[in-house]
């Protein structure tokens, strides 16, 4: 079932209402409920979750039905529907990475993070989950850190480990 | 070393943008299709070309796009699939990260050639780094006249965009693409009607792989005819395969298609061989979708012949002892490697990315899984193995789209193939926690292989 995490009402920003109507541009006239998707990530990016208040705003702004933003959000893996660290390792867990070591990485992860997946560690900086095949298969391991989704490849244990350093000094 | 088509500038530097692009030759497709040929003509170029579909169907092109329907007044739409997420399989990342500028001349000739004016290439979510180079890459094409209205002063108008996804492995169908392009749930449609009759938004549509797209460049550049010589029989042109796992180079390489799988495998040239001297145990031809191969399998045909890198070879001896093309997502596995484990992995993958309409495989899926989790941990029984193959068969063919076959085919080909790999781990329940059943006799000469379960 469905669970959102109630949160503070939230104000878009006037850029990013700016970016809503760009996005809304791209499509015929009477179809702006194709910009949902771009919208929700736009406002992932600038929040870093989807509260219910946000989804309700967004459904406010394409005059759409609130219902139809929930089932979107969460029919697709990345929209986040709690909240998460400021950075979300999302380590590929799928076949080929893991014939090159993915599982390993990710008891590490969970080692050096010291959280279970999909908990915050307690200082709000990290997540990670486990995430299916992100399509760089000859690269692997690799894991991915929105919102922009920087791609990190080749991993093993020390990489990671300098990674979250860098991370934790940002 | 065989002529490149599509990665022939991979390393220039520079080849991102559109200046050095365009002083390789880039756009030269679109000058010729737009000033000197009709649509029709486009088509029939590609046609002749015998370019089949680089997203996994192989449906030859030029056909699909004789099919979209054209009614007066009525909009027409191209829509790219670049929604790459069929384990193994990575080329189309790698062709939009370094030459985004073949895609969008390829989206220029081919919306041309289809008479659409309003073009959206549907990238998956996650890749967002390419959809910002993609979106770069529109804005100068369209700064140098060749985007937007009246192109090159033919008349023609055409708006490119790029739409994101939202991580789902079910938008690469084209029909669950279409439903999320319009903002809703990746759930396919009930085919008919097919998508070039009543696609995106009601009207007609065509859906592309990022690759067949690309593909028209070479194709109008050097006329159809050319690229027809090349490759094997009905496999004509070049293919780009993603190679990946136990590899001592994996990555994208761009073959004619009839390249012998083993030159492919072991050549310098291409993967270079097994990665840390060991030795091939299975592949997966074409993204993990397709049949698993033991070794012996993937060299050979099952009358001994070598085995060739086409849409005919790759399948040839039907799922009893083939596979198939695919998605061109090789993925190889190693002596130390566990078939069970991976079909394991897979499992969850197809369960976990099921959109749940159809009950066979929302359902189906998730029993896989979980049965085939027992087994790899030591919980199996021997009669869990031929249930597996039953609830594989229930999925197969009973769904709304392809998804269902692709969840039940790796499960089957697995069991038909290394049966007594899974048999092991049942009589073994200890042991198989921490030893692997090694490579046995799977890369043994074919009488080895025959097939034992007649499924």
């Amino acid at each position: 079932m469905l669970k959102v995490e109630q949160q503070q009402p939230v104000e878009f920003s006037s850029a990013l209402k700016e970016k809503f109507d760009e996005i809304i541009s791209r499509y015929p006239k009477g179809k702006h409920k194709s910009a949902l998707l771009p919208m929700l990530h736009e406002v992932q990016a600038e929040l870093g979750w989807l509260s219910s208040d946000a989804m309700d705003k967004v459904a406010a702004y394409l005059d759409i039905q609130n219902i139809e933003v929930y089932e979107v959000a969460s029919f697709y893996s990345m929209y986040f529907l709690k909240p998460q660290g400021k950075y979300v390792l999302e380590v590929c867990r799928t076949g080929p990475c893991c014939l090159v070591g993915a599982e390993k990485l990710m008891n590490h992860i969970e080692q050096n993070l010291g959280v279970k997946e999909g908990e915050v560690t307690a200082d709000g900086l990290f997540s990670w989950r486990g995430v299916e095949c992100l399509a760089a298969c000859g690269y692997g391991p690799v894991l991915q850190i929105g919102p922009e989704y920087t791609f990190y490849e080749n991993l093993n244990e020390q990489k990671v480990d300098e990674l979250i350093q860098d991370l934790r000094k940002k | 070393m065989a002529r490149k088509l599509l990665l022939e500038h991979i390393n220039v530097p520079g080849i991102n943008t559109f200046d050095v692009y365009r002083q390789k030759g880039g756009y030269r497709a679109v000058e010729k299709a737009l000033k000197t040929l009709t649509p029709d003509e486009v088509v029939e170029e590609v046609k002749k070309s015998g370019l089949r579909g680089r997203g996994g169907a192989g449906f030859p092109t030029g056909m699909k796009w004789s099919f979209l329907a054209k009614p007066e007044g009525v909009a027409r739409y191209l829509v790219c699939n670049a929604d790459e997420s069929e384990p193994g399989t990575f080329k189309d990342r790698y062709l939009m990260t370094h030459i985004p500028h073949a895609l969008i001349e390829g989206m220029i000739v081919s919306s041309f050639a289809l008479g659409a004016n309003t073009s959206y290439i549907y990238v998956r979510g996650e890749m967002m780094p390419q959809i910002r180079i993609l979106e770069k890459a529109i804005a100068e094409a369209k700064n140098a006249g060749f985007l937007g209205k009246n192109i090159l002063g033919t008349g023609y108008d055409l708006e490119l965009y790029v739409q994101p996804g939202g991580g789902a492995y079910i938008c690469g169908e084209e029909t669950a693409l279409l439903e999320s392009l319009e903002g809703k749930r990746g759930n396919p449609r009930i085919k008919p009607p097919f998508p070039a009759i009543a696609g995106l938004y009601g009207c007609p549509t065509v859906v592309n792989n990022v690759e067949s797209i690309a593909a028209t460049v070479p194709i109008i550049n050097d006329g159809g005819d050319e690229y027809a010589k090349i490759g094997i029989g009905r496999s004509t042109g070049t293919k780009l395969i993603s190679a990946s796992g136990n590899l001592v180079r994996p990555g994208v390489y761009e073959i004619d298609l009839g390249l012998p799988v083993e030159e492919f495998i072991y050549s310098d040239e291409y993967c270079g061989g097994i990665a840390n001297g060991k030795r091939l145990k299975a592949t997966v031809a074409g993204g993990s979708s397709v049949p698993i191969l033991p070794a012996n399998l993937t060299l050979k045909l099952a009358n001994g012949e070598p085995r060739l890198m086409s849409y005919e070879s790759l399948s040839d001896g039907g799922f009893a002892t083939g596979s198939m093309m695919g998605s061109g997502g090789f993925i190889a596995f190693d002596e130390d490697q566990c078939i069970v484990r991976n079909t394991w992995n897979f499992s969850r993958f197809y369960h976990h990315e099921s959109c749940g309409q159809c009950s066979p495989c929302r359902e189906g899926t998730g029993w896989m899984e979980k049965v085939l989790h027992r087994i790899e941990y030591g919980h199996g029984k021997m009669s869990d193995i031929d249930l597996l193959v039953d609830v594989s068969k229930k999925i197969e063919g009973n769904t709304i789209c392809p998804l269902g076959d692709a969840a039940a085919w790796p499960v089957a080909s697995a069991i038909r193939h290394f049966r007594d790999e899974f048999e092991w781990h049942v009589k073994e329940p200890i042991k198989c926690l921490d030893t692997n059943y090694g490579l046995a006799n799977y890369a043994q000469p074919i009488a080895k292989a025959e097939v034992t379960t007649g499924n």
